[in-house]
């Protein structure tokens, strides 16, 4: 049974990891063909993330677009949980769904009003439309990990604070925000995270003067094969590793996920 | 301190910018789209504004209702294998150590967060006839020289399985590691063996779980726009493809808005079935 159960982990974890480990075989390649197993070593694709100028360019544009739009999301999610919490007000959780409906509807959906919403204002193309949509994209996922830091404060705790005189804002200075930053940061990091890696709707609206790293693998992979698209998907998969990594190693993972998960069905 | 209804207007003032932002950016937009879904189409730039169901007529052509099906035939098919792997895995997992699920946990969310654009590479490497798992098997013997395994159906059927499997497993997890585990324990006391015990006891507990699970699954697998067009061939094209490729690259915002606010109304009436199903299993 023991065996068994083994058997099943292993095919599963080689089923997740196989075509991520044969990436990262080809992505040190000494010449720039696709074989594997790679003929030769060489780090050569990983420098040129760094210096040619346009995979330089789009890991720009996308480090900015993914800091930014992660941090308008929680700049939304924030005082919307805290709203939620501190109010009984059932219209305010009009809000609520608005906040998580984006996340829900398939991507192209979403990609698509935006694309006819900044045409229409004739801002099409800017940079900044992408920072805002994202932001909406994902304001679930900070909306969702702060509604659940929010629930987890003991209320005796700040109704203690009231007690002894301090008004809402010194409250939610000194005793709320400090309880809830652990959730305010994983919110960040896992909006962060994805919006590195959000193709559709970064393409629909500055896709056309704008290259991010995932719009600029896309591009390269339709006219042929560049072995700096292996080395940037190891990238990527070393960030997401890195940033969740450091949320379970300071956080506590798997109760941010038995909650995050039963909000979102 | 306790929750309170607000009192004067300055109570609402954090509601603002949140409403103010969800309200310009999220709503309007969505409206818009359900607008332009009626426009007419203007060559010369995005669209005309007009009321015609034009482009809600062409749904009826062959041609649409073949993709239509073909979408609806993947993404059922994708979340029907999702379930069969992912169930007994997210169960057994949740009996491992702590630890162990963690380390699961931080994997599952690295490959979930994984762009579809690196996912379809990903595997257009490993199905292709250079570097692809068709020279482990000429290796091993199996196979006398190396081929590639792409476009085909299959080739898009494994893709969107990856992609959709963590998403699965996680969805799983907290209903899993929730259960209660003495109705197991009952069931292997009375002696039944493990194996039993899953399939006659934890299975049926949660078949409202498994049901909602689905939905949500096959929802997110519609929503798939990439792989079919990096591993299948044009007509492996799902309805998100098709709604993509006729807002880019030929132009025709009406007719993709049209098919978007299609798509909508199946995801929306199905994410209600889940609610709908969720709450049969709360009150029972």
């Amino acid at each position: 049974m023991n065996a068994l159960r083994r058997l099943y982990f292993l095919a599963v974890a080689l089923f997740l990891a196989a075509p991520l480990l044969v990436v990262a075989g080809v992505s040190v390649n000494e010449k720039q063909d696709l074989t594997f197993p790679p003929r030769g070593f060489s780090l050569a694709w990983y420098a040129q993330i760094f210096t040619d100028p346009e995979w330089r360019a789009a890991l720009f544009h996308s480090l900015t677009l993914a800091v930014c739009s992660a941090a308008l999301a929680v700049l939304i999610a924030l005082p919307l949980a805290w709203f939620l919490w501190r109010r009984i007000a059932p219209w305010a959780n009009v809000f609520q769904v608005l906040g998580l409906a984006p996340f829900i509807l398939p991507p192209v959906i979403t990609a698509l009003g935006f694309l006819s919403f900044w045409a229409t204002l004739g801002l099409f193309g800017q940079f900044f439309t992408a920072i805002v949509s994202h932001a909406i994209f994902f304001v679930t996922l900070p909306l969702v990990t702060l509604s659940l830091g929010f629930a987890s404060i003991d209320r005796s705790l700040v109704e203690a604070a009231a007690t002894m005189g301090a008004d809402d804002r010194t409250v939610a200075r000194t005793v709320v925000l400090p309880l809830i930053l652990p959730y305010l940061i994983s919110g960040y990091a896992f909006a962060f995270v994805l919006s590195l890696n959000e193709y559709i709707i970064a393409y629909m609206t500055i896709g056309f003067t704008t290259e991010t790293l995932p719009i600029k693998i896309f591009n390269a992979l339709r006219y042929g094969y560049t072995p700096t698209m292996a080395s940037v998907s190891v990238f990527f998969v070393a960030v997401a590793a890195l940033v969740f990594g450091s949320i379970a190693r300071f956080g506590d993972i798997r109760r941010l996920l038995g909650a995050l998960s039963s909000e979102d069905s | 301190m306790r929750r309170e209804p607000p009192r004067s207007p300055a109570d609402y003032a954090p509601l603002a910018f949140p409403a103010l932002m969800l309200i310009v950016f999220f709503v309007v937009p969505f409206s818009i789209m359900i607008a332009v879904s009626f426009f007419k189409r203007d060559p010369a730039g995005f669209y005309k504004p007009d009321f015609v169901f034009d482009n809600y007529a062409r749904f009826l052509s062959a041609f649409f209702g073949e993709v239509l099906g073909f979408s609806l035939m993947l993404a059922v098919t994708v979340a029907a294998c999702c379930i069969v792997v992912a169930f007994p895995f997210t169960y057994l997992l949740t009996k491992r150590p702590r630890r162990v699920q963690t380390v699961w946990l931080v994997g599952l969310l690295s490959v979930l967060s994984l762009s579809e654009v690196i996912i379809g590479f990903a595997w257009s490497t490993l199905f292709s006839r250079t570097a692809g798992i068709t020279n482990l098997f000429v290796a091993v013997g199996l196979m006398s020289e190396p081929v590639a395994l792409l476009p085909t159906f299959g080739a898009v059927l494994t893709g969107m399985v990856y992609q959709a499997l963590p998403y699965t497993i996680l969805v799983l997890y907290p209903a899993l590691v929730r259960l209660d585990p003495t109705m197991t324990e009952a069931a292997r006391t009375l002696g039944a063996s493990p194996m039993r015990a899953f399939f006659n006891v934890v299975v049926p507990a949660l078949r409202n779980t498994i049901v909602a699970t689905l939905i949500m699954v096959f929802v997110f697998a519609l929503g798939s726009y990439l792989l079919p067009q990096i591993l299948g061939r044009p007509r492996h094209w799902t309805l998100s493809v098709l709604i993509t490729d006729q807002a880019i690259y030929q132009s025709n915002m009406p007719f993709a808005a049209a098919m978007a606010v299609f798509l909508v109304l199946i995801s929306l009436s199905l994410v209600g079935l889940t609610l709908l199903v969720g709450r049969r299993e709360n009150a029972a």
